[in-house]
């Protein structure tokens, strides 16, 4: 047995793809579910009815994928041009971080309309800064920046857990460790009254809008996508490939840092060290469902979050632990991977 | 001569509706080198890969001695005596030669290598068939042609009867491919068997005792050497008559680029050492030499991906000192690039993503791709060019070798260039191929632009060019008018000697 690539990917392959990747994952994940001794059609059906079936509920789904969407952009960006971006949970933090210290120390007094801007555009900053500087060993003296960022998340959240515990302590707060709160001012407007669902979302679709027309449309995407698919070849076609990833990574990390500001601003006011649970992590898992595509990262994060959150709802009806969902997107990743694999080649005996 | 010592049966392989081989059968004789002629493609590789067991075949069978030869099973093959000579080496290049050849004949529980019984067998072969090569030596150490000696002492190690060898002159120099060509018949005079699979013409008249020729998959004909010609094999390969077009005398215009003692260093090592040349408007200059001579950084160079450390570069009497791609690209300069592959295409973006991508300024407006533009331009080359085998929305690893190279070519020469780089451009191209790219070459030339071809291939070189410059070492030779070229001559050049002949000018 061996494998041929395909020479045609039609259409209908494409977007098959992660739905037979889901399914499988959703299959396998039955079998634990059965295990675990819960009824698994049962379960799933409460998966999808914890997730979407309030009002309340189909809201707290919308708000716990816009984080993914966009740490989920942050990495298909980066991967695209093969740059191996996996410190967007530390990026998020950082980004976080600078939000509540901007705001409650000396921007809190500007008007919403003022402050949000600018203190969206510090998160993204922020996010930037933390990628830059693995990137700059990387050109300089050829680190690999899987190890350099995957570290730096650990440097970051320790450092936000300092922060949150000394100069940023909120004193209110019965002694927990948590900063002080962003001003009222700078909270995301909501989208929904008596909802937590917030204006994040709607940034984040239009980020992703903006990239897939970017990465298919201009000449910096055609450069970026020559720079990751063959660098020697990139660079004889005259791409300059250290101000390419220089864009690419100032992209990425600006998204990661968003996702945090965003998360603050949007949903909790201040930063504790739970403010995240993986969504920089889940990012990668995000942009790998959706094969590095933009729009499809929007898709992904929102099944992602439906799992998330509909899991936590059937654990408490059904009694099984609702690890299942990690294990859902873990799953799914897998299969998703397996199945891009055959999108690209056939068996041939 | 004897009975075969190896025969082929009827032996045919299908890869989905591609018929790689379709029932072909031979025999070899002892003490016989016979020559797999064809061109790319034409199934030589897939029908040595099944008699080494890499393959299966779908039908046929194939004798060793009048035994069968189980399939699928390289150990199978190696017991029955079957060797093979990679094209590309299949060794170690952080272990010495010794160790190269015992790995993977002493059991891997064996407690220790017994390297001294290795070590005499070693040099008992080494010394029957005159492949000296010092058993401690680091491999990596070796030139390119003294690890092909060890490729072939490994194979005769083995005790294999029945060698293989796969295009083993590609990486050779002039000198290196005639005492292997020597050590081949020495081979076979002492009894061995010998294939070889090439589709130079040149080689396969003086090494074969037979060949045999494949087109398409098929057998497709078999001479003795003894009374063939080049002529009709090369028919016989292709299956029309292809010929090569020539270069006629013409009278070069003005210096369009000049090198003056130019020097390239990269980590501490001058890779391109005082070179001086000129480059007249309406002439072909050949640089020829060995690879990994220098050419490469030469390539790069004039292609804007490295600058110079000294001496100083004229273009159209301008010096210049650091030149980038886009520089380049503006100045009506050309690049066919050595590696098609690697520099020339970005195998998984469109063909028309490929066409313009080094010249993407000319296709955008405000950062945004005209890509309506950008396709209607591809679509010209494709058919101005001959391109075969995609349209402009499909990726480009879809093409062939020769129709990728046409449409390299395409890209540059659509628009008149003053000058043009082509590095190697027929390489591991077949015949037809070749003779197009040859034409286009040559079309440049005569509409005045300044050719500089750094090739490797003496038929190419004296085909095409009307001056000849050698590179060896990082230097360049002096030039010889195409007139006073001769294969000897180049021969010598390319080992480095012109300053005895040719005092060197400044």
């Amino acid at each position: 047995m061996r494998f041929e690539r395909r020479e045609h990917r039609s259409i209908a392959l494409v977007i098959a793809t992660p739905l037979i990747a889901i399914g499988a994952a959703l299959a396998l994940a039955g079998v634990l579910t059965a295990v675990a001794g819960a009824p698994v059609l049962e379960a799933y059906w409460l998966i999808l009815k914890s997730a979407f079936g309030s009002r309340l509920s189909a809201t707290e789904t919308l708000t716990r994928a816009t984080p993914l969407i966009l740490t989920g952009l942050a990495a298909a960006v980066a991967f695209r041009a093969r740059l191996w971006n996996i410190g967007a949970e530390g990026q998020l933090y950082l980004g976080a971080i600078t939000v509540a210290w901007a705001s409650s120390q000396f921007l809190g007094d500007l008007p919403g309309l003022v402050q949000i801007p600018l203190l969206l555009l510090l998160g993204a900053l922020a996010g930037m800064t933390l990628l830059l500087v693995p990137l700059w060993m990387r050109l300089r003296f050829t680190v690999d920046e899987v190890v350099t960022t995957l570290l730096l998340n650990f440097v970051a959240v320790l450092l936000v857990s300092m922060l949150i515990d000394t100069v940023l302590k909120d004193p209110m707060a019965f002694g927990w460790p948590q900063s002080q709160p962003v001003a009222d001012a700078a909270m995301l407007p909501k989208l929904l009254a008596r909802s937590r669902l917030h204006l994040g979302l709607g940034i984040a679709v239009v980020l992703a809008i903006v990239l897939a027309f970017v990465q298919s449309r201009t000449v910096f995407g055609m450069q970026s996508r020559a720079a990751g698919l063959n660098p020697e070849g990139a660079v004889f076609a005259g791409v300059p490939l250290k101000g390419t990833l220089v864009i690419v990574a100032c992209i990425s990390g600006g998204l990661a840092g968003l996702a945090g500001a965003v998360e603050v601003m949007g949903v909790q006011g201040y930063v504790t060290t739970e403010l995240s649970p993986g969504f920089g992590y889940s990012g990668i898992v995000v942009a790998m469902l959706a094969n590095l595509n933009p729009l499809g990262v929007v898709l992904a994060a929102l099944f992602t979050a439906t799992m998330f959150v509909g899991a936590d709802g059937m654990s408490r009806s059904l009694g099984i632990p609702s690890y299942i969902a990690d294990v859902i997107v873990a799953l799914s990743l897998l299969t998703m991977l397996v199945a891009v694999f055959f999108t690209q080649y056939r068996i041939r005996r | 001569m004897s009975k075969p010592v190896l025969e082929i049966v009827g032996v045919s392989k299908r890869f989905g509706t591609t018929v790689a081989n379709d029932k072909i059968s031979l025999s070899l004789a002892q003490g016989e080198i016979i020559a797999l002629l064809g061109e790319n493609g034409a199934g030589k590789t897939t029908l040595m890969s099944i008699l080494f067991g890499h393959y299966v075949a779908d039908e046929g069978q194939i004798l060793v001695d009048g035994q069968e030869l189980p399939q699928g099973k390289p150990r199978a093959a190696i017991r029955a005596g079957i060797g093979m000579v990679h094209q590309h080496f299949a060794l170690a290049p952080n272990l010495t030669v010794l160790e190269n050849v015992i790995t993977g004949t002493q059991s891997l529980w064996s407690p220790k290598l017994r390297r001294s019984d290795a070590r005499t067998k070693l040099l008992t072969i080494s010394e029957r068939f005159g492949l000296k090569v010092d058993p401690d030596a680091r491999l990596g150490d070796l030139s390119v042609g003294e690890q092909q000696r060890v490729e072939i002492l490994k194979a005769l190690y083995n005790e294999a009867r029945i060698l293989v060898f796969d295009e083993p002159t590609a990486v050779l120099t002039q000198t290196e491919s005639e005492r292997l060509f020597a050590t081949l018949k020495d081979m076979a005079a002492q009894g061995l068997s010998l294939i070889f699979i090439s589709h130079k013409l040149d080689e396969v008249m003086s090494a074969a005792d037979r060949v045999i020729v494949l087109r398409g998959g098929r057998h497709v004909a078999e001479r003795r050497t003894s009374e063939t010609s080049k002529a009709e094999l090369a028919e016989l390969m292709v299956g029309r008559t292809v010929t090569r077009p020539v270069r006629e005398p013409s009278t070069p215009g003005d210096v369009v680029l000049e090198a003056a003692a130019v020097t390239i260093r990269s980590d501490g090592i001058d890779r391109l050492k005082a070179v001086d040349f000129r480059l007249h408007a309406g002439e072909v200059l050949g640089i020829i030499g060995v690879s990994g001579n220098g050419q490469h950084v030469l390539a790069q160079l004039l292609s804007g991906t490295r600058s110079k450390t000294a001496g100083d570069l004229l273009l159209y009497g301008k010096a210049v000192d650091k030149l980038s791609v886009a520089d380049v690209v503006s100045a009506g300069i050309g690049r066919i690039p050595e590696d098609r592959n690697k520099e020339g295409a970005i195998g998984e973006m469109a063909i028309w993503e490929n066409a313009i991508l080094e010249r993407v300024k000319a296709f955008s407006r405000g950062g945004l791709v005209d890509r309506k533009a950008a396709v209607a331009f591809t679509q010209t080359i494709i058919d101005r060019f001959d391109v075969r085998g995609g349209s402009p929305t499909s990726r480009i690893r879809l093409l062939s070798g020769g129709n990728m190279q046409k449409l390299i070519f395409g890209r540059n020469l659509i628009n008149r260039q003053r000058i043009l780089l082509a590095a190697q451009p027929a390489r591991g191209l077949d015949e037809g191929a070749v003779a197009a790219v040859h034409e286009r070459i040559l079309e440049a030339k005569r509409q005045g632009t300044a050719v500089l071809l750094i090739s490797e291939d003496l038929d190419e070189v004296m085909a095409l060019a009307d001056r000849i410059q050698a590179i060896v070492g990082g230097r360049l030779s002096p030039a010889i008018s195409a007139e006073e070229a001769s294969a000897r001559k180049l021969g010598l050049m390319m080992a480095g000697e012109w300053t005895s002949e040719v005092p060197h000018a400044v």
